[in-house]
């Protein structure tokens, strides 16, 4: 037989013999990268475009739509939509920041715990178990406390919170794929510790780490909304939801809208971002691609 | 049976030496007791035991890969590596190079969720420095050394998208990929359906003969063992009972286990269209 050079590209998907083209995604997936892009594109529109100036009070007090405020204005006089506008950018940069933070501080320490052994396993374990029992909103009040009420304190507060979630469940994937069959037979042909890690332990975690990430955008998301709710996130004049709805708080039975409005964003992002996580599941594991046909 | 049998004490010089090797857990029972024996380069020999016998406790001190909580003392020498007790580094440049392993189960022994023929050429592209076009041809190579018919295909396959038999032949294509000079194979026909098992043995054998690799053959049926090896040490236990040439051991057993799996095996031959597939 011939022995044509074979194109080994890992990235591409093999047109003739996969099972299931990788285009195939789950409907979940569509669905939640639909919301979530909804959201993400009122964020970068905020960026470059905003129908008013966030601190402009020019419009009347708690006014209907009309008058170019296209869901009213809030008891300030503000434009409701243009505050949802920069709502939307201060959820989805809480939610990748926080993620972010999550995911280098929680790999990080998960590998580590995962390869210590003896009391520095038992200590990172139980340290861990302990920040995990801590709740999350009051280690980040606390975080923003001792700095100051700031996004990025916010963003490293639930970060850090986030990232012993992370940590622990690293450190079990970790764990687990350390005892595999796979991971001795790579170490018996000379792989070294760190190749090891990288070319089979870490991508054996992905799938199920990059599925918990994804929940832990949207839980930061809502933890965000939270601090911004007890005034400890994102000063004015940047509105975040969470300051939003507390602001209309006094007002939802006269103006719903502004109550109401960055509640259902907040949900949107949130659903969105869970159904991703939902169909990420289902499409990352070749295994249950291949179990999809 | 080859010439070879009545050549293991003159062919060559001494690749694997290991002398007393104990494995112990950090409890204190010990799994591999005083074992001692030796592998000449392209001598194949047979490690014959029940399971907990101490078999693949044994091929992991090898290389120094014994899992955490056990430590082996004594004396492991291959290719003239002390490996018990050497740091990480002096190991990982002897695994691969001087001894390679094919494991049981070849599902398990595959990392499933990268292709195949990167996981074959992880190895190859450390040891000979190839990368880019050659190291692909280099990789198709290396999966039609082990009569695989489609090499193309199988190397862009996941693990699980290929069959048992394939799987081990992927697996084995790994171990040769680096020339080792001494092959670990722990029980790597188990896993396999009979038919499947027979083939994978001639070409284990085949392979073998072919580069006078030297051969551990871990298994615990002895008919097995006689088929691809010139001499066998039996383990109970973690225990030595019985060594030599694999014809002596299975015509004249002299420890009383010996004889017992002898019996056991020739039971099993002649029922062996009765035996099903594990």
């Amino acid at each position: 037989m011939t022995l044509p050079a074979a194109p080994l590209k890992e990235t591409e998907p093999t047109e003739s013999n996969a099972p299931v083209s990788r285009r195939r995604r789950s409907a979940t997936l569509w669905a939640g990268c639909s919301l979530t892009a909804l959201i993400v594109l009122l964020a970068l529109l905020s960026l470059v475009w905003l129908p008013f100036d966030t601190d402009d009070t020019s419009g009347g007090r708690l006014a209907g739509p009309g008058d170019g405020h296209l869901l009213g204005t809030d008891k300030l006089g503000r434009d409701l939509f243009t505050q949802l506008m920069t709502g939307a950018r201060i959820a989805v940069q809480a939610g990748l920041g926080s993620v972010a933070v999550a995911a280098l501080v929680g790999v990080t320490l998960g590998v580590l715990a995962a390869f210590a052994q003896g009391w520095l396993d038992d200590t990172l374990a139980a340290f861990l178990d302990i920040l995990i029992a801590f709740p999350t909103l009051l280690l980040a009040m606390l975080v923003v406390a001792a700095r100051s009420a700031t996004l990025s304190s916010a963003i490293l507060a639930i970060g850090l919170a986030q990232s012993a979630v992370v940590a622990r469940l690293v450190r079990i994937l970790v764990k687990r794929v350390l005892a595999r069959d796979y991971v001795t037979a790579a170490r018996t042909s000379g792989t070294s510790w760190p190749r090891t890690v990288a070319g089979h332990v870490l991508p054996n975690i992905w799938p199920t780490l990059v599925v918990n990430l994804a929940l832990q955008f949207g839980l930061a998301v809502l933890a965000e909304a939270g601090l911004s709710y007890l005034g400890l996130g994102a000063p004015p004049p940047n509105a975040s939801w969470g300051r939003m709805l507390q602001e209309a708080q006094a007002t939802f039975t006269t103006a719903p809208a502004g109550a109401l409005a960055p509640g259902i964003l907040l949900v949107v992002l949130v659903v969105g971002v869970n159904l991703i996580a939902d169909g990420l599941r289902d499409t990352l594991d070749p295994a249950t691609r291949r179990r999809r046909t | 049976m080859s010439p070879r049998d009545t050549s293991f004490h003159t062919s060559g010089d001494t690749l694997l030496d290991v002398r007393g090797l104990t494995v112990r857990t950090d409890d204190g029972r010990v799994l591999v007791d005083d074992l001692s024996f030796t592998v000449a380069s392209g001598e194949r020999l047979g490690l014959i035991g029940e399971s907990g016998s101490g078999k693949s406790l044994t091929t992991l001190a090898l290389l120094g890969l014994l899992p955490d909580g056990m430590t082996a003392t004594g004396s492991v020498e291959l290719a003239g590596t002390q490996v018990v007790g050497a740091p990480e580094k002096r190991l990982t440049a002897v695994r691969g190079r001087d001894a390679a392993v094919v494991f049981q189960e070849p599902l398990t022994a595959l990392d499933p969720l990268m292709r195949m023929g990167r996981q074959i050429a992880e190895p190859l592209a450390r040891r000979t420095g190839l990368r880019g076009r050659e190291l692909n041809s280099a990789v198709t190579e290396a999966l039609v050394r082990v009569r695989l018919s489609e090499p193309d295909r199988i190397a862009r396959a996941f693990p699980h998208e290929i069959s048992g038999g394939q799987r081990q032949r992927v697996a084995l294509a790994m171990a040769l990929a680096c020339d080792p000079g001494l092959l670990i194979a722990d029980e790597p026909t188990t896993a396999l359906d009979v038919s499947v098992q027979a083939e994978m043995l001639d070409l284990l054998d085949t392979l073998v003969r072919e580069r006078e690799m030297a051969v551990l053959f871990v298994s615990h049926d002895l008919a097995v063992v006689a088929k691809v090896t010139d001499r066998v040490l039996v383990l109970k236990d973690g225990r030595a009972v019985e060594e030599g040439p694999v014809l002596d051991v299975v015509t004249a057993p002299r420890a009383e286990y010996t004889r017992a799996l002898v019996a056991g095996a020739r039971k099993l031959e002649s029922a062996l269209d009765l035996r099903s597939p594990r």
